[in-house]
Order: C-alpha cells, then sequence, then structure tokens
C-alpha cells in the first residue's frame, strides 16, 4: 500500500491501523465509564492485563491471550463486587489495580524477564507491532464496534440512572456486565499502541474534550471518536519527524485537544453564544426540590 | 371506579393494575408500613398523599419491586419482581438522576422510555419515533428536543422525565413528587398530559405527592398515608370532612388531624 510521508513505511502502516482502531474505538466505550464516573476502570484493568501478560510469558503463551483472559475475567469479577455494593467502585478498582502489578511482577521474576520487555506493555511500542498483533486488534476493534451499534442506546439509559433502568425493564446487570468487558477488550487492543499505563487516557481524554463540544450523548461520541483518531495520527507524525515516544505524544495529543475544547467552550460561553451553552440551570444528580422520604 | 375502568369491566377484561393486601415493612425494627391495602385500576388517577415519613416511598419501592416484602403485592397480575414485561409501567422518580456531567439532549433521555418496549438492541421503527415524538409533545418539550437537558429549568427537566415514562405507552403511570418545586406552566402542562393520557390510553397514574393543587380536582381517589391508611376515598369525601386538597406540606398536620 502507497501511503503519503509519514506513512510510506509499512511499519509506520501498521502502526497507523493499530493506533486507530484503538483511538477510535476507545473512547466510544470510555463515554459510558466517565458517565459512570468509573473513568479509572481502564487503569485497575490495565493493571491485570500486566499480570495476563507476565503469566502469558511464564507459561509460553502468547501475551496478548494472556492479557485479554485476565482482564475480562477481572473486569466480570469487579462489576461483580460494585454491583452487589459490598464494596464501592473506586475500592474494587484499587484492589485489581494492586494485585495486578504484584502478581504481574512476581510471575515475571519467575520467568526471568523482568526486563526490557516489559517497557514494551507498560507504556507501548506501537512502532513494533507485528501485522499479526494489528489483525488482533481490528479484531476485537470490530467486537466492540458491534457490540456499540447494538447496545449503546442502552448502556446510554442504565449509566444515566440505574434504578429507573431496572423499573424500566432494561436488564441492568448484563448490561454492566457487558460494558466491563467491553472495556476489557479496548484495554487489552491498546496495550501495544499507547501501554497499559496509558491505556485509560485514551479512553478518557478525547471524551473529556467531546462532552465540551456536544450538546447529546450522540455528539459526544462523534467528537470524542475524532479527537481520539487525531491524537493517533498527530501523535504518530510527531513521533516520527521528531523522535519522540509515539505512546506518550499521542495522550498529550488527546490532552491538548482537551485543553483546546476547554477554551473554546469557556470562550462560547463569555460571548453569550447559543443557549446551550448557558451555564446548567440545575445540575440533575443534586437533589430536586421536595422532602425526602421513608 | 371511574366510568372508563367500569366499561373495561364489564368487557370482561382485568382491570386491576396495581394491589397491595396486608404489606406490612420495618426498618431496623422500626415498623413503616402496617397492615397497608391500595388497589389502582385501569384508567383511575389516585394520589398517594402524607407527611415525610408516613412510608410513601417505602410503599412505592415494594410496587415497584424494589423492595421486596412478605404479603400480597401485585402488579399487572404479577408479584412486581416476576413482571416480565416491565415496560408497561411507567416510573418518574422523585429525583430523577442523570449524572450531574451527563450531556444528553431531550430527546435521547425520552427515547430511552422506549428502549424496554422495541427490545433494547433492535432498532426504533416508526411507531417508536411517534410514540416518542407524541411524548414529547404531551409535556410541550417538541421545540426543544435537542436541547441539552441539563440546560433546561428545573420543570423543564421534570418534564423531560414524565415524557420518558410516557414513551412506552404505560398502562400504569408512577410518578415520585413530579410537581413540587415547578412552575405554574409546567403544573399546568402536567396535568393537561396526565389527563389525556388517561383519556387516551386508560392508563392508571398513581401521583404521590405532598402538592395537589393542579389536580386536586381531576382526581378519583385519594389515599392518605401515615404509616398505614388514613383514609381512601373520592377527594370530596375527603372535602366533606372540612380537609382541603389545595395543601401545602406545612398543611398537612393539621388535616391529619381531622382524619384522625
Amino acid at each position: 500500500m502507497t501511503l503519503p510521508w509519514p506513512f510510506e513505511r509499512e511499519y509506520m502502516q501498521l502502526a497507523l491501523a493499530a493506533g486507530l482502531v484503538v483511538g477510535v474505538c476507545g473512547p466510544l466505550i470510555g463515554a459510558f465509564l466517565v458517565q459512570k464516573r468509573m473513568s479509572l476502570m481502564g487503569d485497575g484493568l490495565g493493571h491485570l492485563a500486566f499480570a495476563g501478560v507476565a503469566g502469558a510469558i511464564l507459561l509460553g503463551v502468547w501475551p496478548l491471550w494472556g492479557a485479554l483472559l485476565f482482564t475480562v475475567v477481572g473486569a466480570l469479577a469487579v462489576e461483580a463486587l460494585r454491583a452487589r455494593g459490598k464494596t464501592s467502585g473506586d475500592l474494587a478498582l484499587a484492589i485489581a489495580f494492586y494485585v495486578g502489578i504484584a502478581s504481574g511482577v512476581v510471575m515475571l521474576g519467575l520467568a526471568g524477564s523482568l526486563n526490557a520487555t516489559v517497557f514494551t506493555y507498560l507504556f507501548g511500542q506501537i512502532l513494533t507491532v507485528t501485522g499479526r498483533e494489528v489483525a488482533v486488534v481490528a479484531g476485537l476493534g470490530g467486537i466492540i464496534v458491534v457490540a456499540f451499534a447494538l447496545s449503546r442506546r442502552a448502556l446510554f439509559a442504565i449509566v444515566g440512572d440505574e434504578e429507573w433502568a431496572r423499573v424500566a425493564g432494561l436488564p441492568v446487570g448484563a448490561l454492566n456486565a457487558l460494558l466491563a468487558v467491553l472495556t476489557a477488550i479496548i484495554v487489552v487492543a491498546a496495550m501495544r499502541v499507547v501501554g497499559l499505563l496509558l491505556v485509560a487516557a485514551l479512553m478518557v481524554l478525547p471524551v473529556a474534550g467531546g462532552q465540551l463540544l456536544a450538546r447529546s450523548f450522540g455528539g459526544t461520541l462523534l467528537w470524542s471518536s475524532a479527537i481520539g483518531g487525531a491524537s493517533v495520527i498527530a501523535g504518530l507524525v510527531a513521533a516520527r519527524t521528531l523522535g519522540l515516544a509515539p505512546s506518550g505524544t499521542i495522550v498529550l495529543f488527546a490532552a491538548g485537544i482537551f485543553l483546546i475544547a476547554a477554551l473554546v467552550s469557556a470562550l462560547r460561553r463569555r460571548l453569550g453564544g447559543p443557549a446551550d451553552a448557558e451555564p446548567p440551570a440545575l445540575r440533575l444528580g443534586e437533589p430536586m426540590a421536595g422532602g425526602d422520604d421513608a | 371506579m371511574s366510568g372508563l375502568s367500569r366499561a373495561y369491566e364489564a368487557r370482561g377484561s382485568t382491570v386491576e393494575l396495581a394491589s397491595l393486601e396486608g404489606v406490612s415493612f420495618s426498618f431496623d425494627g422500626d415498623p413503616i408500613l402496617e397492615d397497608v391495602h391500595l388497589r389502582i385500576e385501569r384508567g383511575e388517577f389516585v394520589a398517594l398523599v402524607g407527611p415525610n415519613g408516613s412510608g410513601k416511598s417505602t410503599l412505592l419501592r415494594i410496587l415497584l419491586g424494589l423492595l421486596p416484602v412478605e404479603g400480597a403485592v401485585r402488579l399487572l397480575g404479577q408479584p412486581p419482581d416476576e413482571l416480565r414485561d416491565r415496560w408497561r409501567v411507567g416510573y418518574v422518580p422523585q429525583r430523577p438522576m442523570l449524572a450531574g456531567d451527563q450531556v444528553a439532549s431531550v430527546e435521547e433521555v425520552v427515547a430511552a422510555g422506549r428502549l424496554a418496549r422495541r427490545g433494547w438492541w433492535r432498532r426504533f421503527r416508526r411507531e417508536d419515533r411517534e410514540a416518542i415524538g407524541h411524548a414529547l409533545e404531551s409535556v410541550g418539550l417538541l421545540p426543544l428536543r435537542h436541547r441539552r437537558v441539563s440546560h433546561l429549568s428545573i420543570g423543564q427537566q421534570q418534564r423531560v422525565f414524565i415524557a420518558r415514562a410516557f414513551a412506552s405507552e404505560p398502562d400504569l403511570l408512577v410518578l415520585d413528587e413530579p410537581i413540587s418545586g415547578v412552575d405554574a406552566e409546567s403544573q399546568r402542562r402536567f396535568r393537561a398530559s396526565l389527563l389525556h393520557t388517561i383519556e387516551d390510553h386508560e392508563t392508571g397514574v398513581l401521583l404521590v405527592s405532598h402538592e395537589l393543587g393542579a389536580v386536586a380536582d381531576d382526581l378519583d381517589r385519594v389515599v392518605v398515608l401515615k404509616g398505614r391508611v388514613l383514609f381512601d376515598g373520592p377527594p370530596q369525601e375527603l372535602m366533606a370532612r372540612g380537609v382541603s386538597l389545595g395543601v401545602h406540606p406545612e398543611d398537612l398536620p393539621f388535616w391529619l388531624e381531622e382524619l384522625r
């Protein structure tokens, strides 16, 4: 395939393909996590994926499969803990976080691999992704897109108001589990692109920017995906021309776009702008008028 | 019983939408509800009133299957937690929750009310879009459907959540304090849309509220609750006993005295 500079080389094309899948799909899932106030879910699961990678290396299996298995099982366990209210989502994530990293370090030590390999998973190594990895990432992206297309309206309803959704007859438990599994899948797909320590950034930062520019949830999704994709392209170009580390550069671009969006939104408000940019009359999460009851 | 539900019964269909028989509930040893009986029929407009802590919200949660209890509770003929077609119950929570920073348009929130009826994974069809449009229109929000919910006034926001409940075209509508703190225009629209749905769809309505001002004349029955049912009958009978229904929360103690 011939692409213009800086994507004329095969390794850059593979990087672009894997990066775009993750950059576009990550915010689609991240948007629900942000609205559910579980922005750090991706982080916790990233640490579990690290244990999966380590376990796979110890057993001589392809690390991606190990990461996928650990992360999906871990995501379902975290969701089960959260749903039962035995522990807050926050604490459940912290537990996953520490157990994942600790067991990962122990297993890598046992495998004698506590060396530079670790860095490619923690900080990503998008310029060395193989065709096989891109194929898997694309497959995972495909699963996300299909599941997202089928469930986005229902997921929107449950993250907005879980109790109402239950009364209305939506399968709240199953949908929450689906969201957890989709989060696990995107974390594994993003692992080689931005690394496990920055996975959550690609799911959350574009959404933070997109929310400021949109008036609807659908608009938020479009803006967020566009910002995610643009950050990947800009990050790769900058990395190639300036010799910067691509994972960090991609995330910094996403953060930069968020800052610009915040400025634009503040400016729009100051200039009076459209009625939609007025400060909210009421934050809906706060109590409405009327007394509480037994 | 309203004329509509009487006609319905004459055709041999079931008219009972919800019932509680001898339901008691206590929390940490404190009795909250004692031997409560309540029945709502098709096309009936029932208000449930009572002071703070009278158990109104608890009763509502029991009826909706959010709080399991011993005792006979039926929602559309089923125990509430076994009811499958849950979309047949439209629910407007007391404090509609939308995460504070959730970006959502009016239409998106109202459309969520149609999901369970169509099947959440299915595409909306024409009748779904029509029902959503109709729900928006009935609360007067059609022109504002693309606006961000968090940018609307309190009264308008309440109407968004009422429209969400309308969107599934429910048989029973349950509203928890929908008009407290809402402007007169929203109250007027609220009343009109309720009467419309009762008349056109024979929807049964259970309205839990402190203030009945806007709808006091339209009610079929008033149920006064304070741990147990103090009164259950037509509003005229309540007024004949010297109790005014244009009540404000601060009036409640007075007219509860009247019922003793």
